[in-house]
C-alpha cells in the first residue's frame, strides 16, 4: 500500500463519516428546513411586491370576437402581457370561476365592453379594456364625421414619447434582481451553516478527546481535509435542495420566469462559488475553532471569520438591488474575502465583465491553498491542547 | 531483527516542566511491560510520544529496529489516558470506523467488531450511542477500539482504571492472550498488585527517568527479605542480640524481622524454639507496592 493511496483512503473514510453523521443530525435537518422556508417566503414576498410580470388571460366569446385585434394591439402598446383565448360563453364563465381566466369579454358592442370577472378587474387589464372601448367610440365618431378611422388610428399609433437617458441605464430587470437576491441569501446561508458545522465538528472532537486516537492513526491535515470535504459534500446537496425548492416556489408563484440560459448560468456560478467560498471559509473556521475545547467557546472564537461573511452579505443585499453596477461592490467582489458573498450575486444580476469574473476566481483559487497551509498549521498545533483557549500566536509558533 | 519496541532516550519539556528526561526502555514481542510511577512522573507523556500524538524534543522510538512512523503507528493499539470516542455515534459503527482508519477492510472490520464486543461483554450495546453507556462499559468499548484492528503492538494508558473486578479479569486475560500471540504490551497502572500479577517486567518512572526496570524478582533483589516468626511465649527483645537481624515489630507473639547479609536463619529458628513452641516461621517477599515505596520514597507514594 503506497503512502498516497492510504492517504486518500483515510480522507475518504473521514469524509464518509462526516456525511453520514451530518445527514442524521437533527440540527442539520432543521437548518435545511428553515432555509427552504426563508427562500419560499422570499419568493412569495417578491411576487406580492413586484406585482409580478405574469400574463393577463382574457377570454373572448364569439360575440366579442371583433375586439380581439384591437385588444392585442393596445396591450402591446402598453407593454402589458396579454393572452387572448377564444372560448364559448359557458366554458368561458366556468374558466373565469376557476381563476384560469382573468376576464371574459361577452358583449358585442366594442365601445361598451362587457367583461365577466371572478371577483374584480385587474388594474392593467382595466386600462387596456378602457382604451379599447375609447378607441371604438372614437372610431365611431370619426366615421360619423366622415373621416377614415384607419388614418386616425395610424396617426394615434405614431404618436410617441422620445426618451433620452443622460446616463447608461442598468440592464437589470426584475427577474435578474429576484435571482440575485435569492443567490445572495442562498450563498450566505450555505456558507454560514456549513462553515459553522465545520467549526463545531472540530471542537466536538476536542471536547470528546476522540482526536487523540484519531491522530494516532491519521495526520491532522488528513483529518482537517476529510472533515471539510465531507461537510462540503453535504452542504452542496443541501444547497442544491434549497435552490431547487426556491426555483420551484419562484416559478409556481410567478415571481420567477425561467429564462432557461440565465437561470442555468446563475445556478452553475452559484455552485462554483459555493464550493470555492465554502472551502476557503470552512478552512478559516476550522483553524480558529481548533483553538478552543468547549462548544460554548466556539461562538466567540469564530466571530471574526463570521463578521467577514456577514459584512459581504450585508453590503450585497443593501447596495446591489438599487445599484447593481456599484463600483465599490465591484471592487470588493474581486477580493477573495468578499468574493464568495458578492461575486455570485453580481453574476446573477448580469453586471460582471469577463475580466472581473476571471480575476476574482483567480484570487480565491490562489487563496485556498494558502488558507489550507495556514489553517492546517494552526489546527495541528492547537488540536491536542485541551483545556484553556490556545492563543493564536502560540498555535502558530509551536511545532 | 529483534522484534522489540525500543524507547530510546526520549526527552520532552513543557515550558519550564521537564516531563521526560532521557527515558529508555525496551519491550520485547510477547512481553507484558508495566509502567509505574507517581502522578506526573511522565508515563502518559512517554506513551503519547510513542503514538506520535506529541513530538519528543529528543530521542527515538523504534520497532524492529526502524524508527516508528505513521504506517507503523497504524498497527499499534492505543488506549489514551483521557478516554475519547464520538459520544453520539453508535458503538459498532464507531469501532468499524476506527478499524477501517487503521487500514482494515470493511468486512474484516465488521467481523472483528463482532468478535471483540462479544468478548468484552458489550455485544448487546452495539447499536447504542456511546454516550448512553455506563462509564465502565465505555471503557470496555475504548479497549475494543484499541484491539479491533488486530494490532501488532499494544500501548495502554491506565487500562484498568474504572473497571469492575470481572472486567479486570477479562482485561487481564486479553492482555495475556495478546502477549501470547507475540504482541509487545505496554501499560501503565497505579494498581501495583495487578501489575505484579500480570507483568513480565516492570519499569518504575520517576521525574521523567526510568529509575529501574526488570522482572519483579529482579526488583526485589535490591530490597531485603522479611521473616515472620510466631512464637507465643517469646518475650519482647528475644531476637535483639542475633547477628544481622533488625526487629521491626513485635505483638501477640508475632515478630517481624529483616535479615541482613550476615544473618543466619537457622540461628534465629533455634533462638525462637528456645522461647517455647513456634507456630510459624516464614520468609515473606516484599510486594511491588513496598518496593515502590522504598524506591520512590515515602513522600511520593502513589495516590
Ligand atoms: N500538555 C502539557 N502541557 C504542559 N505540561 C504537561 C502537559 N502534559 C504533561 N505535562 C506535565 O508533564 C509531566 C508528566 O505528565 P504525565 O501526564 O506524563 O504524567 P503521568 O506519569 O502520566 O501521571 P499520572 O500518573 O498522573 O497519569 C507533569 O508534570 C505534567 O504536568
Ligand atoms: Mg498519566
Amino acid at each position: 500500500m503506497s503512502a498516497e493511496t492510504s492517504n486518500d483512503r483515510a480522507i475518504m473514510l473521514i469524509a464518509r463519516r462526516e456525511i453520514s453523521t451530518r445527514l442524521r443530525s437533527k440540527a442539520f435537518r432543521v437548518a435545511t428546513l428553515i432555509s427552504i422556508l426563508i427562500l419560499v417566503g422570499i419568493a412569495l414576498v417578491s411576487k406580492i411586491s413586484s406585482g409580478g410580470p405574469s400574463y393577463q388571460d382574457v377570454g373572448v366569446t364569439p360575440a366579442a370576437a371583433s375586439t380581439t385585434d384591437r385588444l392585442t394591439a393596445v396591450a402591446r402598446a402598453l407593454h402589458i402581457d396579454l393572452r387572448v383565448h377564444d372560448v364559448g360563453e359557458a366554458a368561458g364563465r366556468a374558466r373565469v370561476r376557476d381563476g384560469e381566466l382573468d376576464g371574459l369579454l361577452v358583449g358585442d358592442d366594442p365601445a361598451a365592453i362587457d367583461v365577466v370577472v371572478q371577483t374584480g378587474l385587474d388594474d392593467d387589464l382595466r386600462s387596456v379594456l378602457q382604451l379599447v372601448a375609447q378607441r371604438a367610440a372614437l372610431d365611431r365618431q370619426v366615421s360619423a364625421l366622415g373621416g377614415d378611422p384607419a388614418t386616425v388610428s395610424a396617426a394615434v399609433a405614431g404618436a410617441r414619447v422620445r426618451v433620452t437617458p443622460l446616463e447608461r441605464p442598468t440592464e437589470t430587470d426584475g427577474q435578474q434582481l429576484a435571482l440575485g437576491i435569492i443567490t445572495s441569501v442562498l450563498i450566505y446561508m450555505s456558507l454560514l451553516i456549513n462553515g459553522q458545522a465545520v467549526a463545531q465538528g472540530v471542537v466536538e472532537e476536542k471536547t470528546s478527546r476522540v482526536v487523540e486516537i484519531l491522530l494516532a492513526t491519521v495526520r491532522p491535515r488528513q483529518l482537517l481535509i476529510g472533515k471539510v470535504l465531507g461537510l462540503g459534500t453535504v452542504g452542496l446537496i443541501q444547497m442544491a435542495a434549497i435552490a431547487l425548492c426556491g426555483i420551484v416556489a419562484g416559478t409556481a408563484t410567478g415571481a420567477l420566469h425561467m429564462h432557461a440560459s440565465a437561470t442555468a448560468g446563475t445556478v452553475v456560478w452559484l455552485i462554483i462559488w459555493f464550493l470555492l467560498g465554502y472551502t476557503a471559509y470552512s478552512l478559516a473556521f476550522a483553524g480558529v475553532a481548533s483553538l478552543v475545547s468547549r462548544q460554548e467557546d466556539v461562538a466567540a472564537v469564530v466571530t471574526p471569520v463570521l463578521m467577514l461573511l456577514i459584512v459581504g452579505y450585508v453590503i450585497g443585499v443593501s447596495i446591489l438591488p438599487s445599484t447593481p453596477d456599484s463600483g465599490f461592490v465591484a471592487a470588493l467582489s474581486l477580493i477573495p474575502i468578499f468574493a464568495p458573498t458578492l461575486m455570485p450575486v453580481r453574476l446573477a444580476l448580469g453586471v460582471v465583465p469577463a475580466w472581473q469574473a476571471v480575476v476574482s476566481l483567480g484570487g480565491i483559487v490562489v487563496a485556498i491553498p494558502l488558507l489550507l497551509w495556514l489553517s492546517a498549521r494552526i489546527y495541528q498545533n492547537a488540536v491536542l491542547h485541551s483545556g484553556a483557549r490556545v492563543r493564536l500566536r502560540d498555535a502558530w509558533r509551536t511545532g | 531483527m529483534a522484534r522489540q519496541l525500543e524507547i530510546d532516550r526520549l526527552s520532552k519539556r513543557f515550558g519550564e516542566i521537564t516531563a521526560l528526561e532521557d527515558i529508555t526502555f525496551q519491550v520485547s514481542a510477547g512481553e507484558i511491560f508495566g509502567l509505574v510511577g507517581s502522578n506526573g512522573a511522565g508515563k502518559t507523556t512517554a506513551m503519547r510520544i510513542v503514538l506520535g500524538v506529541i513530538a519528543a524534543d529528543a530521542g527515538e522510538v523504534r520497532w524492529e529496529g526502524t524508527p516508528v512512523r505513521l504506517d507503523t503507528r497504524r498497527r499499534i493499539g492505543y488506549m489514551p489516558e483521557e478516554r475519547g470516542l464520538y459520544p453520539r455515534m453508535r458503538v459498532a459503527e464507531q469501532l468499524e470506523y476506527l478499524a477501517c482508519l487503521h487500514g482494515m477492510t470493511a468486512s474484516a472490520a465488521h467481523a472483528s467488531v463482532d468478535a471483540w464486543t462479544e468478548r468484552l461483554g458489550v455485544a448487546d450495546r452495539r447499536d447504542d450511542d456511546v454516550i448512553k453507556l455506563s462509564l465502565g462499559n465505555q471503557q470496555r468499548v475504548q479497549l475494543a477500539a484499541a484491539l479491533v484492528h488486530d494490532p501488532e503492538i499494544l500501548v495502554l494508558d491506565e487500562p484498568f482504571s474504572g473497571l469492575d473486578p470481572v472486567a479486570v479479569d477479562v482485561m487481564s486475560a486479553v492482555l495475556r492472550d495478546k502477549a501470547g500471540t507475540g504482541v509487545p504490551v505496554v501499560f501503565s497502572s497505579h494498581q501495583l498488585d495487578l501489575v505484579e500479577r500480570l507483568c513480565d517486567r516492570v519499569g518504575i518512572v520517576r521525574h521523567g527517568r526510568m529509575i529501574t526496570a526488570g522482572t519483579v524478582d529482579d526488583l526485589r533483589a535490591g530490597g531485603r527479605e522479611e521473616l515472620i516468626v510466631h512464637a507465643p511465649q517469646a518475650a519482647p527483645g528475644w531476637a535483639d542480640r542475633l547477628p544481622g537481624v533488625t526487629v521491626h515489630d513485635h505483638s501477640d507473639g508475632r515478630t517481624r524481622l529483616t535479615l541482613g547479609e550476615d544473618a543466619d536463619d537457622q540461628l534465629i529458628l533455634r533462638a525462637a524454639l528456645a522461647t517455647g513452641p513456634v507456630h510459624e516461621f516464614a520468609r515473606r517477599r516484599p510486594s511491588l507496592t513496598e518496593l515502590f515505596r522504598h524506591i520512590v520514597g515515602p513522600r511520593e507514594e502513589i495516590s
